[in-house]
């Protein structure tokens, strides 16, 4: 078993690129300060927008639950200081697109006052898988790798899928980045932990930690956790610097030589990879009850004068943070959430950050020149030799351009990872990455409208069948009651009167016979009366 | 001279019988042109091409009785869609029929409303809900945008407001006419 990982394979192309993240390594992570508002936006995550539960006014304290998960893949988001909501409205959030969305504001009081909090659980192992993946959804915690797919989602691989493995991603190639770095220096024990408890969950056999070789000290540092815990079905294994083998299918493509289907999820090859920032969070979740409301992040590039990294809660304002490593510097030129290479630039430092945030970078003009004209693609195939999911950037780039979209999806599209190495290298400059998300959005668009579309049809139909339905129904009592109804029922009302005469009569013998009579009339005009609604209810 | 006249009638003999079996056997049901047509149709049901819906203006297309270009919610995209099925050339969309708008859904404002039923008579996909002398409400997911049920409404309480674009709907944009890069947002620090 210990062997498996000494071989370690390939995944196509990829780019050693400088990695600049001794910047931000050389000072100790401080807790950053409690900021006089947090902004924590409702929709954090991948999947449906979390639902709001407070109002202006309300006071919260520090992990009180302020937006309840929606449907099952969204996300639960808490409170991370305690103070009062001054407001729950829409804000402009941090998102390529640039749209505002529904945020909670808390103007904090400073004393963290922590909610009411649980007897912390002992073992976890007398939890039961399902138990473990409830506290994790209500715990609100989302892959802290950058993705920000819901925790809880992972550990539930659905039947049919043994997990053999369970790799823990601290492999953070992105240039700049280092908050998995100092996390695995300072928090071994909580990733660690974190990851046995993940294990726990799915039933993995095996464990890998997985951390590029430019990481020496957090490598050393894993390492002796292992040891101290003695797991031989642990490993700690360094891989080489590559960009990008943080993504997961290429981190497992190096650790297995296996390859994640086409458009399939890894959990298909009985494997299932969760960041180190998750395990930690899954740590402190499950053994202090603790929701996910801070986070490391790198607050780096030339534009800020001391660069590091910081444990910040969730929602603090980027102009906070910046402030707290020495503010900017004159080279500041641009604003980078996330590292350069998938990053998205940011309009202005009044927004917060979220739980996907991994890197603030204030880059200066050397280190993100201005984009150069795009010239024509002269089919060189540099792009082609990078890819590091081996597809065809020239002909998605081709296709995406003239807008055919079903040719894109032929060219698999949709396992492009958007790590930008063959824009980086395209001798013409084409903002390639650019032209992908262009087509997959317009896709989803698409698809949307389609589904849309169905449904409109499906209830227009609907509609008509019930239209014709009724009009049988209402021309049906019509002719019942025009026609033959009135007639029947008079008959009827007639041939019951005249059978219960007779049987009175043949009870009650003849001396009675006139005062039958006499009462005969009114009882037949009752029955009359009474019949129509029998016959049209039969 | 007679053995190839019989071998070769023999030869087409057994070709045929093997060909018209296979026709039977192997028939691939295709599906029928209105369908097709349908499927391309935006579906909001607003009769705006002068048919009671889209399926009889499929059926309309489909018999030759109809212009492709009558379907205003269809925009260019759905003419050309209809273009390429039908082997046909593109035509500009008649403007006699409306012009093409953004998706747009009908909002009720409901302290108007004096709840008379008629839009949820009017309403083509049973997306208003309401009754008698009760408030009525749309239900936005399933509003088409038809815009039939402004004008049954006697109080004038329904309006038609534009779909908001949210960060889960949200395309992006194409590189040419706008880029959106990292590079290109220069930095805005907040007032202090």
């Amino acid at each position: 078993m210990a062997a498996r990982f000494d071989k370690l394979f390939h995944f196509h192309g990829g780019l050693r690129l400088p990695g600049h993240k001794d910047q931000s390594t050389a000072m100790a992570v401080v807790p950053a300060r409690v900021p006089p508002r947090l902004i924590l936006p409702l929709h954090q995550h991948i999947g449906q927008p979390a639902e709001a539960l407070v109002q202006p006014g309300d006071r919260v304290l520090k992990g009180q639950l302020i937006g309840r998960a929606e449907g099952y893949v969204s996300a639960a988001v808490h409170a991370s200081s305690s103070g009062r909501v001054v407001e729950v409205a829409e804000r402009p959030v941090p998102h390529p697109s640039g749209l505002t969305a529904l945020c909670v504001v808390i103007e904090t009081d400073g004393l963290e006052q922590w909610r009411q909090r649980d007897e912390p659980v002992a073992d976890y192992r007398t939890l039961d898988p399902s138990e473990l993946r409830n506290r994790i959804r209500d715990a609100g915690i989302v892959g802290l790798g950058g993705a920000g797919f819901p925790t809880f989602v992972k550990m539930n691989p659905g039947a049919g899928h043994a997990i053999e493995l369970l790799v823990i991603n601290g492999a953070e190639c992105e240039p700049y980045i280092s908050c998995d770095d100092m996390l695995m220096r300072e928090r071994p024990a909580d990733i660690v932990a974190g990851m046995a408890i993940l294990r726990h969950a799915i039933g993995a056999r095996e464990c890998v930690i997985a951390v590029e070789d430019n990481k020496p000290e957090a490598t050393a540092a894993l390492r002796r956790e292992v040891q101290a815990a003695g797991d031989a079905t642990v490993q700690v294994v360094t891989v080489p610097t590559r960009y990008p083998t943080g993504g997961e299918k290429q981190l497992i493509k190096v650790l297995t030589g296996r390859e994640v289907p086409s458009q399939g999820l890894p959990a298909d090859i009985g494997v299932v990879c969760h960041n180190v920032g998750t395990a930690a969070a899954v740590y402190r979740n499950v053994l202090d009850n603790e929701p996910l409301v801070s986070r490391f992040i790198t607050v780096t590039g030339a534009g800020v004068a001391q660069p590091r990294n910081l444990e910040v809660l969730v929602g603090t304002p980027i102009a906070d943070l910046v402030e707290q490593c020495g503010g900017y510097t004159d080279a500041a030129d641009r604003l980078v959430m996330g590292g350069p290479m998938m990053g998205f630039a940011l309009p202005d430092d009044a927004l917060p950050v979220v739980k996907t945030t991994n890197c603030i970078l204030v880059a200066s003009r050397d280190e993100l020149p201005p984009p150069q004209a795009a010239m024509p693609c002269i089919r060189c195939g540099e792009c082609v030799q990078v890819c590091p999911a081996d597809l065809l950037p020239q002909q998605l780039y081709w296709y995406a351009h003239s807008k055919d979209f079903d040719k894109t999806q032929d060219y698999h599209l949709f396992d492009c990872i958007e790590c930008g190495c063959c824009a980086q290298v395209c001798p013409s400059h084409i903002p390639l990455v650019q032209y992908y998300r262009f087509a997959k959005t317009e896709i989803w668009a698409q698809e949307r409208e389609r589904r849309h579309a169905d449904q409109a049809r499906r209830r227009h139909e609907f509609r008509l069948a019930r239209l014709e339905r009724e009009k049988q129904e209402r021309e049906q009592r019509l002719r019942e009651r025009r026609k033959g109804a009135p007639q029947d029922t008079k008959k009827a009302a007639i041939q019951a009167a005249l059978e219960r005469a007779k049987a009175k009569k043949a009870a009650v013998g003849n001396e009675s016979v006139a005062q039958a009579d006499a009462g005969e009339p009114s009882t037949s005009a009752a029955d009359a009366a009474d019949k129509p609604d029998s016959k049209e209810n039969a | 001279m007679l053995t190839p006249v019989l071998a070769l009638g023999l030869l087409a003999a057994v070709f045929g019988l093997l060909l018209g079996y296979s026709a039977i056997r192997f028939r691939v049901e295709g599906e029928p042109i209105v369908e097709q047509i349908n499927a391309i149709l935006p579906q909001t049901q607003c009769g705006q091409c002068g048919y009671a819906g889209c399926r009889p203006y499929a059926e309309a297309i489909a018999a030759g009785e109809a212009e492709i270009n009558q379907c205003p919610p269809g925009g260019e995209a759905g003419i050309q869609a209809l273009a390429d099925l039908l082997g046909r050339d593109p035509v500009p969309l008649n403007e006699s029929h409306g012009e093409h708008k953004g998706k747009r859904v009908a909002r009720i404002d409901e302290s108007t409303c004096i709840g008379c039923t008629l839009c949820l008579q009017a309403c083509p996909v049973d997306a208003i809900l309401g009754a008698a002398k009760h408030m009525h409400t749309v239900i936005e997911d399933e509003c088409t945008g038809c815009e039939l049920c402004l004008e049954p409404c006697p109080v004038d309480c329904i309006d038609m407001v534009p779909v908001r674009e949210d960060i889960s709907t949200w395309k992006w944009p194409f590189p040419e006419d706008r880029w959106v890069d990292i590079a290109e947002a220069p930095l805005r620090q907040a007032a202090r």
